[in-house]
């Protein structure tokens, strides 16, 4: 009840926003030809999800699936690559105090390059493929993923580690037992920060690194003037970052269930 | 009697046990020159001020911290690390957050690969011992502070420790679920017979349940002195109210205002911790 209630607060400020950019293009405040109208918008986006009604030259008719489909694989396959490699490495570099010190300097150095940075030297080295995506969607979602790891690990309560120890927990057992359970509420914090870099890495590298995708329709649109399109792909974009982020706090919760107990008590 | 001999009358055995720690360029001495035996089955209590190294002491004996000098022996062979067989009481509940009750106390059993048919039953009834039958299925999160150290004393139990060590597991209870808690441990002593080494700083505490109580001077801690507690058991909370339960309740009392004075002194003039 409480939830409905709060329903149409969470809406007005957006909806306050639609009618003042329908207000500024219907009423001219804006340059005319260059922002398209909220439903010019709605309109095109409905031929690029549903196709047109008569037959249609626009290159973007009925391509919004396969679009999303191309740009969402290049999310997972690149976010999963990361994770599995960054929530191991981040165990080590928590745990062992050699990993860190021969891991962790390289870590923290590399992770200020920005990840549109690398973006000549992927194509340099994987040319204009996927292999380019996916080393730039793993490079960006690493760093949050590994660093929340590793945070989360040295956070584990000392007296928990005893008591594993003192129950004969050999070191794997305390790892796998109570080092990872421990920094899990961590590790999904890295997920959720490293899903999102993936969405901005996705949309870079497939403005330039590859020929599919929203990122590259998002360009593509751009140099041929369809703003309708580029506002549209925008609007999908952040509907896909926000399904992706969803779906990993419903994870968290199901398998942190036991934190939900705490916060009520 | 022979040297192997007499190590096996010793459940516990500390020589000459020195503790220091560093830290950068200060260092703190916090165990000085202890020497302790507990006999198997032996109920001891560590008395001592806040601060006088008994929890470093536990620490030792546990296998969590190395002595700086010294041995520290238990069953005959010098302590190293953690083992089952020396199973430790946390001041703090210490239970995996993430595990049931129940997951909680067969733990240790599991982690050691015993047969699931063998612990499955005793967890159950050590459960009941420590009245908390009926609540394997919830989480920590949803216990009070008592019934979390109850789960505490039970996960231990299930391990079948030969030796139990206590740091004040109920330093943070409310003085009737410690009343409570202190009636628990005598009952289900009676029962497993362990050998115990308990910490704490509460002299009624000490009086009601040990065999041997041992005062510690403030820091660095020493034993002061060793005292046998001659009541009878089993022993009713009542005892707590007899002449003889205050002649030693004034006797150790003294010794302990003497260290709580010097630790004051100390803080008071020391360098800022």
């Amino acid at each position: 009840m409480a939830k409905l209630l709060r329903a149409p607060w969470a809406l007005l400020l957006p909806v306050a926003l639609l009618l003042l950019w329908h207000a500024a293009v219907a009423q001219r405040w804006v340059t005319e030809g260059i922002i398209p109208s909220p439903e010019q918008v709605l309109r095109s986006w409905h031929t690029w999800i549903f196709g047109a009604e008569t037959k249609s030259l626009s290159p973007y008719s009925g391509t919004w699936v396969s679009n999303v489909l191309y740009s969402s694989r290049r999310v997972l396959q690149g976010f999963a690559l990361a994770a599995a490699v960054a929530i191991p490495l981040g165990l080590l570099i928590g745990w062992n105090r050699l990993a860190a010190r021969l891991v962790d300097p390289s870590i923290q150095l590399l992770r200020p390059v920005p990840i549109t940075a690398w973006l000549p030297f992927a194509i340099a080295v994987f040319g204009i493929y996927d292999a380019s995506a996916l080393f730039l969607i793993g490079m960006g979602a690493f760093y949050p993923i590994v660093v929340n790891t590793t945070h989360g690990v040295r956070d584990t309560n000392l007296l928990l580690l005893r008591a594993a120890r003192m129950m004969g927990a050999d070191a794997r057992t305390v790892i796998a037992k109570v080092v990872f359970p421990s920094a899990l509420p961590s590790i999904f914090t890295g997920l959720r920060l490293g899903v999102g870099v993936a969405w901005t890495a996705v949309i870079v590298a497939e403005m330039i690194a590859v020929k599919s995708g929203l990122g590259y329709v998002l360009w593509d649109a751009y140099y041929v003037g369809r703003m309708d399109i580029c506002v549209a792909t925008m609007a999908s974009v952040g509907f896909l970052g926000f399904v992706s982020d969803r779906l990993i706090v419903l994870a968290s919760r199901f398998a942190l269930r036991w934190r939900a107990l705490e916060a009520a008590a | 009697m022979s040297a192997v001999a007499e190590s096996a009358a010793r459940a516990i055995e500390l020589r000459g046990v020195w503790k220091e720690f560093v830290k950068g360029d200060r260092s703190v001495l916090a165990v000085e020159g202890v020497d302790l035996a507990v006999r198997p089955k032996e109920f001891t209590v560590l008395l001592g001020p806040s601060g006088c190294g008994k929890s470093t002491l536990l620490n030792l004996v546990a296998g969590f911290e190395l002595p700086t000098r010294g041995e520290v022996i238990a069953n005959g062979r010098a302590v190293t690390a953690p083992s089952p067989e020396r199973a430790v009481v946390f001041q703090e509940p210490a239970l995996f957050p993430w595990l049931s009750v129940y997951e909680n106390v067969v733990f240790g059993p599991k982690t050691q690969r015993r047969a699931p048919a063998e612990y499955r039953a005793r967890a159950e009834k050590i459960l009941e011992q420590v009245g908390l039958a009926g609540f394997g299925a919830h989480y920590p999160a949803e216990l009070s502070g008592g019934m979390k150290q109850r789960v505490g004393i039970a996960r231990v139990l299930a391990m079948e420790p030969p030796v139990l060590l206590m740091d004040e597991p109920f330093g943070s209870l409310d003085a009737q679920t410690r009343t409570l808690m202190q009636e628990l441990l005598l009952g289900v002593w009676e029962r497993h017979h362990q050998t115990v080494l308990f910490i704490t700083h509460d002299i009624e505490e000490a009086l009601l349940l040990a065999d041997t109580v041992c005062v510690m001077t403030a820091r660095p801690g020493r034993i002061k002195k060793r005292i046998t507690v001659p009541l009878a058991r089993p022993r009713p909370i009542e005892v707590t109210t007899t002449p003889e339960f205050n002649a030693l309740k004034r006797e150790l009392l003294a010794l302990i205002r003497e260290e709580s004075v010097r630790a004051a002194a100390d803080t008071a003039i020391g360098p800022a911790a």
